[in-house]
């Protein structure tokens, strides 16, 4: 997340410029798309087909897919969108992924038309612009139908990969109209208009089997750490035990007496988070056993010395409760929040803690570059490539033009490969060996320790309420480190204006109430923090539920009935609750000492709620949740199948997240090792989960991350409802649950 | 130099004697189909079968398997499907995938083992298998989608063999 974020301007997606390009020879004609600069144009040699779409003359179509793949279905997603509007035949799509240095052509409009593929944004962004590009290579085909066959255009229908013209009764296919097409002029121009309306869709809203899960079952499918190259070389990387920190002295002598160990380097991580020793070697093992047979003694005066997280969390929640200190403001809407506070009958403060989290993707973070005259290629499982870009450049000192990143698949992203600082390290390492490719892996300990973590963040929300327990005023402060401050200052004091997003996200309401602020408090105390899946709504949204949980029984209401009453302008979100209500059977008679707790979330433009059944141990606090419900309303599924197992692998997440997953800090060291310490959930600890996908028809919200968001705070309003006490610290530990209780 | 059998074929790996098993299939072998997760046996990401016998590969040095038959994702089906990867596919099981390889050999060899396991048999055997995706329903329904095509399979298998004359092979 390195230069954008979705509040500040949008550069639209215009499809101003086209090229269409005949291949020669190739038998196949590509057609571009996208807003190309007249320099563009004219270095673009008429035999390099760059392309959404290309058709070959055995009548497949081959359509870029501009999104990584972590999982999350975008790889065909995408085409898809494509397809329908090119009225393709799905059985003959084949898929391209697209080249990292085209990003006006293929970036994101959600994300400044950039490469990246974070924030649920992929769907959000590509919906409107891929359904113009397949609009747009329909027209081109259309067109060379009307120079065959001497008819208007207008008299001309698709069927799927068909050009038909009803009045003669001829057809032909698009594999038969590439052998001869050529290039329309003018171009025909596509814009919204063009596009289908969605009772017409053949492929949006249906289930297509995702594009790449057949190499996911037999080892073929490559990820960044599959990568293998001739000549070779692996690294380790010894990393400080202390973010900041630097070797004081290196004694290598036993690490380079290791057989098939060739040099031994400092190397320098990005944003000033510390320089490590990278050992370059033959293989990996050699490089491995050398890293523990080094002697290093490393500075002390960094900053997170410090740093004790479970300290952190207290002085972050006395920061939230310090009034004098305003922050940032994120919100304000209605009238002054603060003074309908201090006027109210009645107050609720609501204090919420959540503790560092490591994303820990199965696949370690790992990265493979060659840096040879002037310029490096860089391998890797990434989230952006146009981050990976300019990372990579600035750390070498090239232009982002010299670097080159070639995409794999990604063993798990979850936000943490969006920044590059592991392509970045690699290249770095690369450069000591001159024009041999160097793969560089990290271990897990590796990949836990330096991790870029969710924020330690506290929130405190004051809520005003009048004698009938009305909200009359709503405050909501959160602290937290900030994402933004660290990778790009200059974007973050400048634009963000000192908000964060990622740190802060998810404040705002869909509720109603009269006067609402939120506010943001920046921490600056040397740990790295990064986007972690559903980044703030992880916190946020617990302490909103959790605080409109209080008010409800505060008033006597119940649960789902008050959250209703609060949402008369949100329509979507009644229907998601109601129905989730409905699946989970609230009201009805559960087993003894099991109790229902609901909560909602507008994540990722979505709507959706969780129902959690949870029972609890009181005397260890042990919380066991025995089912959990969701529905959610994506506005469009583009594959339905999949948005459930979107929703049902975040709210797994989210699970974890809300019970277990914690990283501990002290004086500045992390904790926890590797998966003994840092415990995923297995398939033992998973409880019946039911999704329902419920599309209203509106605009597309992002389906990577919603489910994260509303699991917590389920599990908390479930206790709430149990014990009548409100658990407010993220994880929701049993020796916690326990203090809470007793 | 270490001589084993891999997905049938006979290789002699000089490495070091300690080096994991798992680097040696990545790194020496060149097949990457086998998956580093965690190093110490934790999430059987590197699962590869040691005669017949699922395994952690990170966690297996390279000395203990001279003269072993190791079987890999890659040597998992002889150029058909095996009925555990056609279910992966069938119920769509592999999200980000890279933990899948090693799913499916642990599922591999519990079939083996046991053909028609119970939903706590299938937990139980695939509990050492992390999926930070949260594809674990999807992977029971899968091991019990597999375990019924192999017994139409072995059943039809049987039927054709009653049907047909005896016969001799050489």
């Amino acid at each position: 997340m390195t230069t954008q974020t979705k509040i500040e301007k949008i550069e639209t997606a215009v499809v101003s410029r086209r090229m269409f390009l005949v291949g020669t020879g190739a038998a196949s004609i590509g057609v571009a798309f996208g807003p190309l600069t007249k320099r563009a144009l004219a270095a673009m040699s008429p035999y390099q087909a760059t392309a959404w779409v290309t058709i070959g003359t055995d009548n497949s179509i081959t359509i870029v897919s501009p999104a990584s793949e972590m999982g999350q279905g975008s790889m065909t997603s995408v085409p898809v969108l494509i397809a329908e509007e090119l009225d393709a035949d799905w059985r003959r799509v084949r898929f391209a992924s697209a080249p990292d240095n085209q990003p006006k052509v293929y970036g994101n409009p959600v994300w400044g038309n950039t490469m990246t593929t974070y924030g649920s944004g992929t769907i959000r962004g590509y919906y409107e612009k891929a359904r113009i590009a397949g609009a747009q290579a329909r027209k081109v085909l259309l067109w060379n139908a009307s120079q065959a066959w001497k008819v208007p255009v207008g008299e001309l229908t698709t069927e799927p990969n068909m050009v038909v013209h009803k009045a003669s009764g001829r057809k032909i296919s698009y594999g038969e109209l590439a052998k001869t097409a050529k290039v329309p002029d003018p171009l025909p121009e596509a814009t919204k208009d063009d596009l289908k309306p969605a009772a017409q869709f053949r492929l949006i809203g249906k289930d297509h089997g995702r594009a790449e899960v057949p190499t996911k079952v037999n080892g073929k499918a490559k990820f960044g750490i599959d990568t293998q190259m001739p000549n070779m070389l692996y690294a380790s990387v010894l990393l400080p035990p202390v973010q900041g920190e630097k070797p004081a002295s290196i004694d290598d002598a036993a690490a380079k007496a290791i057989k098939g160990v060739m040099k031994i380097v400092p190397v320098e991580r990005a944003w000033g988070t510390g320089t490590g020793i990278a050992i370059i070697g033959e293989t990996p093992w050699a490089t491995m056993k050398a890293k523990k047979a080094l002697k290093v003694t490393w500075t002390t005066d960094a900053k997170a010395r410090s740093y004790d997280s479970a300290k952190v969390a207290k002085d972050n929640l006395a920061l939230a409760a310090d009034m004098s200190n305003a922050g940032v403001s994120l919100k304000k809407e209605g009238g002054d929040a603060a003074a309908a506070i201090a006027g109210a009958a009645k107050t609720i403060t609501v204090e919420v803690t959540s503790d560092h989290l490591s994303h820990v993707p199965m696949e370690p973070l790992n990265a493979t570059a060659i840096v040879k005259d002037g310029k490096c290629d860089v391998w890797a499982s990434n989230q952006s490539p146009t981050s990976l870009k300019g990372i990579c450049a600035k750390m070498l000192g090239m232009k982002p033009e010299d670097v080159t990143i070639h995409s794999t698949f990604l063993g798990g992203g979850f936000g943490r490969r969006s920044e590059g600082d592991d392509a970045a390290l690699a290249a770095l390492i690369a450069k000591e060996v001159p024009g041999r490719p160097v793969k560089m892996i990290w271990i897990r300990e590796d990949d836990i320790a330096n991790d870029l973590f969710r924020p330690l963040s506290a929130q405190r929300i004051d809520v005003g309420l009048d004698a009938q327990n009305n909200i009359v005023g709503w405050r909501h402060r959160i602290v937290a480190e900030s994402i933004f401050a660290r990778n790009n200052p200059f974007f973050f004091n400048n634009i963000l204006k000192g908000k964060d997003l990622v740190a802060t996200v998810g404040n705002e309401l869909k509720y109603e109430v009269p006067a609402f602020e939120s506010q943001y408090i920046r921490t600056d105390r040397g740990v790295a923090v990064g986007a972690w899946r559903g980044i703030a709504e992880g916190y946020t949204k617990l302490a909103i539920e959790s605080a409109i949980e209080q008010i409800a029984r505060t008033k006597g209401q119940d649960s789902v009935a008050y959250r209703i009453s609060l949402l008369r302008e949100q329509p979507r979100a009644v229907k998601v609750i109601e129905a989730t209500a409905k699946m989970a059977k609230w009201g009805s008679k559960l087993p003894e000492g099991h109790a229902l707790g609901i909560a909602y979330s507008d994540s990722n433009e979505c709507h959706s709620a969780v129902v959690a059944e949870c029972s609890v141990d009181r005397a260890s606090g042990q919380i066991k949740v025995h089912h959990m419900w969701a529905v959610v309303d994506p506005g469009v599924a583009v594959q339905p199948r999949n948005a459930a197992v979107q929703m049902e692998g975040a709210m797994i997440f989210g699970l974890g997240a809300a019970l277990r997953d914690q990283i501990n800090i002290e004086k500045g060291e992390v904790q926890e090792s590797n998966f003994h310490e840092y415990k995923p959930l297995r398939m033992s600890e998973i409880p019946p989960i039911d999704v329902k996908v419920m599309p209203s028809g509106d605009k597309p919200g992002g389906m990577g991350e919603p489910g994260v968001s509303p699991v917590a705070p389920a599990i908390s309003n479930a206790i709430a409802a149990l014990t009548g006490k409100y658990l407010r610290q993220l994880p929701m530990l049993p020796e916690r649950v326990k203090a809470a209780l007793a | 130099m270490t001589a084993f059998t891999i997905n049938g074929k006979s290789v002699d790996v000089a490495a070091d004697p300690d080096t994991p098993l798992l680097w040696v299939i990545r790194e020496h072998l060149k097949m990457t189909g086998t998956k580093f997760g965690c190093g110490i046996a934790q999430c059987g990401a590197c699962t590869v079968h040691i005669d017949g016998q699922p395994a952690r590969s990170c966690s297996t040095q390279l000395q203990a398997v001279a003269g072993k038959n190791i079987t890999t994702i890659e040597g998992l089906s002889n150029g058909h499907l095996h009925p555990l990867q056609a279910a992966w596919i069938a119920e769509q099981v592999p999200q980000c995938g890279y933990c899948q390889s090693g799913q499916l050999m642990t599922a591999a060899a519990l079939l083996a083992k046991n053909p028609k396991p119970t939903r706590d048999q299938i937990v139980a055997a695939m509990d050492g298998n992390i999926c930070r995706c949260g594809t674990y329903s999807h992977i029971i329904k899968a091991v019990q989608r597999a375990s019924r095509s192999m017994e139409k399979q072995a059943s039809a298998g049987a039927k054709r063999a009653e049907a047909a004359p005896a016969t001799t092979t050489r």
